[in-house]
């Protein structure tokens, strides 16, 4: 176990590694200049500041530079556009994220698996439709328009709740919920699969038949299988959460990390992207090795092994 | 493989009597094509698009103007003249919900299109070459998965989008194009290439998982032993076999590229104006939501209906041509 979890987490650092050079290149080939967003600077305090900054440094140089600093010093280098470390901006901002990535995932799981569940026990009745077409419907109306109508039809009708705004533990409420709907709709239908597959099995059969009740038969029997492709799931699910929540921070207003990432294109602050894409990268490498633990966990024919080419 | 859902005997039966009807040579896709038949699900949603597509790419040139402002005629109730009333500019809401969807099926439909150009052909060459290629290839595509897809599109689409500036001066300047066309038609090109470059990781294992099968069948080694080239029967004789999963997973991905479209169009990093997509639609929609909801909801339920559609439409390809995908 221990060698395997080191060896996924080598694979992670070169997933990091690989995620830094993609978007190291991709942020130098993006157009534009960093400094010429704001007032009109004459071209000496332009050079000044690129120079403070290491920008005219050769390429070669800043590809290396940068990881280096990470590790031996553990600085994120400097924003360009706000000038602050972007260390500090990431651990104001986390918090934030982490907290409405997580809660989304935990609506998602508390929706998304008892509805599978349910819908594959009562496989082909008016239930399993029900359910799925309602499924389908979280994996089709998108966080941008189920947002703004929750804002409407619920923020703004009940008092307590927040249209937008950040603070109070209830403010997290609306965007948990349009950011995990999607995921508890795609949860339903993985569950759903893998409970189907799980019923039809001999094992199954046999617990029926010694008369142990249905209810036990499910939730002991049959769920620790049938829940293994939701919890394969989990990983990328919080990667798409992340993602996800760009969009979702921006219409309630949440001061988390995707607002950085976004402005930090528009503007051309390469090390905010830089650090804000890494810090993503490397809450995504967790997760995943998270989720392959818990799968090693409830599945003991999975044989873990170091390389998981399949 | 796992056995497919299980059926009632009941239905077995019937299945197996219509591949029995069929006196003429069946084929896979004749077999699919009665099944389908019978999936009103799916084949309800197959009308749903065809009608979404005529009406976008046939009826919406012959509707208004979708950019003509007419400041006079804000928020309009819909009316003879506009079906669906005004947006915040006067502008006809019908044309524009039709233009949009223009582009929003089109950039689903060709990054898809790129996307399952390179997955069947990495996939196809790592599965077929086998080994340490394989193995490289393979590690590679892992890697990337891991990426947080939508991150990199963006900054992609940034990186992008200054060079479909400058394609779109060249063509302007060489060859004499009318300029506003050429720029709201290079506009949009990034956009293909940004979500088609890192949507077909998933398609590749597909495929690779297929080919690893496939290359160890008789027909393949008769192919090899009439003296064909390994590249010949790799893609006439292997890739060909392969189309099935590869129908079902493109059916699957064009809804997900039409969102993330929408995503990034939402974000201020798709296409952009006078360009509309149903994204846009939906951002200018948000915008005005207390007063006249209809600008965000009319757009979003299209929008939706498409994707339901490309969903389900999916699903039923995915059970008649007998696939079971990797996901879900």
């Amino acid at each position: 176990m221990l060698r395997f979890i080191a060896s996924r987490l080598l694979q992670g650092l070169f997933v990091l590694f690989a995620l830094y050079t993609i978007t190291f290149f991709l942020a130098k080939a993006m157009p534009g200049e960093p400094f010429t967003t704001e007032k009109n600077l004459s071209e000496e305090s332009k050079a000044y500041q690129r120079a403070l900054y290491g920008l005219d440094k050769p390429l070669l140089h800043q590809y290396l530079i940068y990881p280096k600093n990470i590790i031996t010093e553990g600085s994120l280098a400097v924003s360009t556009s706000k000038g602050r470390p972007v260390k500090d901006i990431i651990s104001q901002s986390f918090k934030v994220s982490v907290i409405l990535g997580l809660s989304a995932l935990g609506i998602a799981i508390c929706i998304g698996v008892p509805i599978g569940v349910i819908s594959a026990v009562r496989r082909n009745s008016w239930v399993d439709w029900g359910t799925m077409a309602i499924a389908m419907i979280g994996i089709c109306v998108p966080a941008f328009t189920i947002g703004p109508l929750l804002q409407i039809f619920i923020a703004a009708k009940l008092s307590g709740i927040k249209v937008a705004g950040w603070g109070d533990p209830q403010d997290i409420l609306l965007p948990a919920i349009t950011l995990g709907l999607s995921t508890a709709a795609y949860l339903a239908r993985l569950t759903r699969g893998g409970m189907l597959e799980i019923l039809s099995q001999d094992y199954i059969r046999t617990a029926h038949a010694k008369g142990i009740p249905s209810s036990k038969v499910i939730t002991r029997h049959a769920l620790r299988g049938g829940i293994l492709p939701s919890v394969a799931f989990i990983g990328p699910a919080f990667a798409a959460l992340i993602s996800g929540s760009f969009i979702v921070e921006t219409i309630f207003q949440v001061p988390g990390m995707g607002q950085h990432f976004v402005n930090a294109v528009i503007s051309r602050d390469e090390f905010l992207l830089l650090g804000v894409a890494l810090f993503f990268g490397f809450l995504i490498v967790i997760m995943n090795l998270a989720a392959d633990i818990l799968t090693g966990i409830l599945d003991p024919r999975v044989r873990i092994t170091g390389n998981s080419s399949r | 493989m796992t056995p497919a859902p299980q059926e009632t005997a009941a239905e077995e039966g019937q299945r197996d009597y219509s591949l029995l009807q069929a006196d003429r040579g069946s084929s896979l896709w004749r077999d699919a094509w009665l099944r389908m038949g019978k999936n009103k699900v799916a084949i309800a949603s197959l009308v749903v698009f065809t009608i979404t597509c005529l009406l976008c790419f046939g009826f919406a040139w012959f509707c208004k103007d979708p950019i003509q402002q007419d400041l006079t005629n804000k928020f309009a109730s819909p009316s003879g003249e506009h079906w669906l009333g005004t947006d915040a500019m006067g502008r006809d809401l019908f044309s524009r919900i039709l233009y949009g969807g223009q582009i929003s099926i089109l950039v689903g439909l060709i990054a898809t299109f790129v996307a399952v150009t390179i997955g069947v052909t990495y996939g196809a060459i790592s599965g077929f070459y086998g080994g340490r290629i394989d193995a490289v290839m393979m590690r590679t595509v892992d890697t990337l998965l891991s990426i947080p897809f939508l991150m990199v599109v963006i900054v992609l689409q940034a990186v992008l989008s200054e060079w479909s500036g400058t394609t779109s001066r060249w063509i302007v300047d060489t060859w004499g194009w009318n300029k506003e066309f050429t720029n709201r038609a290079t506009n949009v090109l990034p956009l293909f290439f940004a979500l088609g470059l890192f949507g077909w990781l998933t398609l590749a294992r597909i495929v690779r998982a297929q080919v690893l099968s496939l290359k160890e069948r008789e027909f393949v080694e008769a192919a090899t032993s009439l003296g064909l080239s390994r590249l010949r029967v790799l893609f006439r004789h292997i890739i060909p076999n392969t189309l099935g999963p590869t129908v079902v997973y493109a059916t699957l991905t064009v809804p997900g590229f039409i969102m993330y479209e929408a995503t990034l169009s939402y974000l201020g990093l798709g296409v952009e104006s006078p360009n509309s997509s149903w994204g846009i639609l939906i951002k200018e929609g948000a915008n005005y939501l207390e007063t006249n909801p209809q600008l965000l909801i009319l757009p979003g339920i299209l929008f939706s209906l498409t994707l339901f559609a490309l969903n389900f439409l999916g699903d039923g390809l995915r059970d008649a041509l007998d696939v079971r995908a990797s996901k879900d």
